[in-house]
């Protein structure tokens, strides 16, 4: 077997608060094979974001990595800080984020930061730099790259800008590239593109992708796994087809059923009653009972753990093969 | 079908806005450049029918809040027409305005700041009767208030809460209530949902198609959501650098689009149901609307374009039960 490009065990971020610590992240573990796509869909306060900021150590204060381990390429990094964080965040880490004009500096051109980037990581000349950026701007598709690589970003348009930054984030080959809601600032239109090369890209230099999202479209059409979170911990992972026609979290159910379609004939979109609890108000036991249609005496008692279906693992007491029996209708 | 005529609530025609967006006066002249002006809305036209709902789609820039300004009279029309009920929409405090306004209102697209932080929700519900003084007694507004509130799925004791004690979903509940509270015809509702997660914005969708089906509402509903266009309207315009390329039913724009805009805008969607379907790939990105392309503003993005595609703006011919603008369709050299 080979060892995964990521490993995440048992991921605890925490907030401490005067009124004591806010739990964030609550037991989040999951692998990523070396050039799989891995998706992290979820709603706003799911915890998605947070869970790439932990693995890359950009957590904001106070926030912090409370227990819970990280491994990158067999290589335990959770702990590692300062310069030893930075080297790796780069080169063997790349990342792409949401909005591409505040990912670039306006008072460098692209041909700057893209050379600092590449000679930070890599011992080679200016020259060889220049060169090799130029051909990074090429293969994501900038045309007329080697003109182009000595404007500013203002000069681009926005989807070329999130292409600069993709280049930015393959400039020195990493093994994985966290990519957090890299189109949401983007239109429909650019969105496909800019979807299409990123993907196109790290498949071609190996690198594995985690792309978080809340567009379950743009996992359907890129990722091979997806991961359902909920609430600061994993709902549902398996394949992106299972997990799409087959779901079987009651929330990855409802989700699903939530999406207006653009094939399917419904007259009544599927309604979750409620909204998403509050870090300060987590109900016990499992998270979503509060809107569970199929909620019973155990949910609300203990917290559920992924147990494995078939492909998926899924964390809700219904497959739970001691409690399954007594929630059945 | 033998449906009865369809009423035109709406009629927007030839409507146009321009935007200075010119140098300082003094740059202008130090730089020798003239005015320059952005196009947001060219020559739009078309009706909205009694109690359906007519969606704009677009991409950023494609002047979807620019008309749904115009249409409850908040920006005036560079040139052009729009009568509500026969009336002409103007943007004064005339008399026939301020009876016009009590049969419009407006949804907007965040709920964070749509609502005034430091009025309490009863407040912000109550201001629209108040002000087109519909209702003036006190007790009466507090009643209306509370049924307001029953009816948008929250309870008349949140009467008294602050905006910052709720939800974006709950929020954009207390919007639609402030909406409906003068009793409106007509609500134009810019984005309503694109601020909010999926599951909330299928409890805010679905809230206001049960509205719509209870009070007999017309809307008109601006997104560049196409699934949720597809989901909310009867008829579905869409536009590209301020001009409407194309309307149709909601039904045949989907399954039979006309112009090469929108069936590539339908193909850029990403494919939840993995079926697997022939996309085509999508090229370019919108072009500057300061500097608009000549003839065909889609012309430089379109497989299809040729020479005459470069010069001539295409009119709006009908085919079928919608209308498109396109040379090379009116040609037959696409089908």
């Amino acid at each position: 077997m080979t060892t995964p490009v990521l490993s995440v065990k048992d991921l605890v971020v925490e907030f401490p608060t005067r009124h004591g610590p806010l739990t964030a992240i609550s037991g989040v573990s999951f692998d990523l094979a070396p050039g799989e796509i891995l998706g992290m869909v979820g709603e706003s306060g799911a915890g998605k974001s947070l869970t790439g900021s932990a693995i890359i150590g950009l957590l904001d204060p106070p926030g912090r990595i409370a227990s819970g381990e990280i491994w990158l390429q067999g290589e335990r990094i959770d702990q590692l800080r300062g310069d030893d964080m930075r080297v790796l965040r780069g080169r063997r880490v790349g990342m792409v984020f949401q909005d591409p004009l505040t990912s670039l500096n306006p008072l460098y051109t692209i041909a700057e930061q893209l050379i600092e980037t590449i000679r930070t990581h890599l011992e080679i000349s200016v020259n060889e730099a220049r060169k090799r950026a130029i051909g990074l701007l090429d293969d994501v598709g900038i045309p007329a790259a080697s003109r182009r690589i000595d404007d500013y970003p203002h000069q681009f348009s926005g989807g070329m800008r999130q292409r600069v930054v993709i280049a930015l984030a393959l400039a020195a080959e990493p093994a994985l590239v966290i990519a957090d809601e890299p189109t949401t600032a983007l239109d429909v239109s650019v969105q496909a593109q800019i979807i299409e090369v990123l993907k196109e890209q790290c498949t071609q230099r190996g690198a594995s992708i985690m792309l978080i999202t809340h567009d379950m479209g743009v996992i359907a059409e890129t990722a091979d796994r997806v991961a359902v979170m909920y609430a600061g911990r994993i709902a549902e992972i398996g394949p992106v087809k299972d997990i799409i026609q087959n779901a079987m979290h009651p929330y990855t159910s409802g989700l699903m059923g939530s999406i207006p379609s653009l094939t399917q004939e419904d007259d009544r979109l599927v309604q979750i009653p409620g909204a998403m609890p509050r870090l300060a108000a987590m109900p016990a036991g499992c998270a979503f009972h509060p809107r569970c249609e199929r909620v019973f005496d155990k949910c609300t008692a203990s917290r559920p753990q992924l147990i494995p279906m078939g492909t998926h693992e899924v964390s809700c007491w219904l497959y739970d093969d001691a409690t399954a029996v007594a929630a059945k209708p | 079908m033998n449906a009865p005529m369809p009423e035109p609530l709406v009629e927007v025609s030839d409507l146009c806005r321009e935007f200075d967006v010119s140098k300082p006066w003094l740059n202008r002249l130090i730089e020798r450049e003239p005015k320059q002006f952005l196009r947001a809305v060219d020559n739009v036209h078309f009706n909205i029918n009694k109690g359906e709902t007519l969606a704009l789609v677009g991409e950023s820039g494609s002047g979807k809040s620019t008309i749904a300004k115009m249409l409850v009279g908040l920006l005036e029309p560079s040139q052009g027409t729009i009568l509500f009920g026969g009336q002409r929409m103007r943007t004064d405090t005339s008399a026939e305005m301020q009876v016009l306004r009590k049969r419009f209102q407006m949804i907007f697209q965040s709920p964070y700041a749509s609502l005034n932080p430091r009025w309490r929700v009863g407040e912000v519900i109550a201001e629209p009767m108040t002000v087109l003084a519909i209702v003036k007694d006190r007790r009466e507004i507090q009643k209306r208030v509370d049924e307001l509130l029953v009816l948008v799925g929250l309870s008349a004791a949140d009467a008294r809460k602050f905006p910052h004690e709720f939800s974006g979903g709950q929020r954009q509940r207390i919007a639609i209530a402030r909406a409906l509270s003068a009793n409106p015809e007509f609500i134009v509702c810019d984005e309503p949902t694109s601020a909010l997660d999926v599951s909330v914005q299928a409890q805010i969708l679905n809230l206001m198609r049960d509205l719509q089906d209870e009070l007999g509402l017309t809307y008109l509903f601006i997104s560049h959501d196409l699934s949720v266009v597809r989901h909310m309207a009867n008829r579905i315009g869409v536009l590209y650098l301020g001009a409407l390329v194309e309307i149709a039913d909601s039904k045949t724009l989907f399954s039979n689009p006309v112009h090469p805009y929108t069936k590539m805008l339908l193909d850029a969607v990403p494919d939840l149901a993995m079926t697997g379907r022939e996309r085509k790939r999508v090229e370019g990105e919108i072009p500057n609307p300061i500097n608009p392309p000549t003839g065909c503003t889609f012309h430089p993005r379109c497989p299809f374009a040729n020479e005459r595609c470069k010069r001539e703006v295409p009119l709006l011919k009908a085919y079928g039960t919608g209308v498109a603008s396109c040379h090379a369709v009116e040609e037959g050299r696409i089908d």
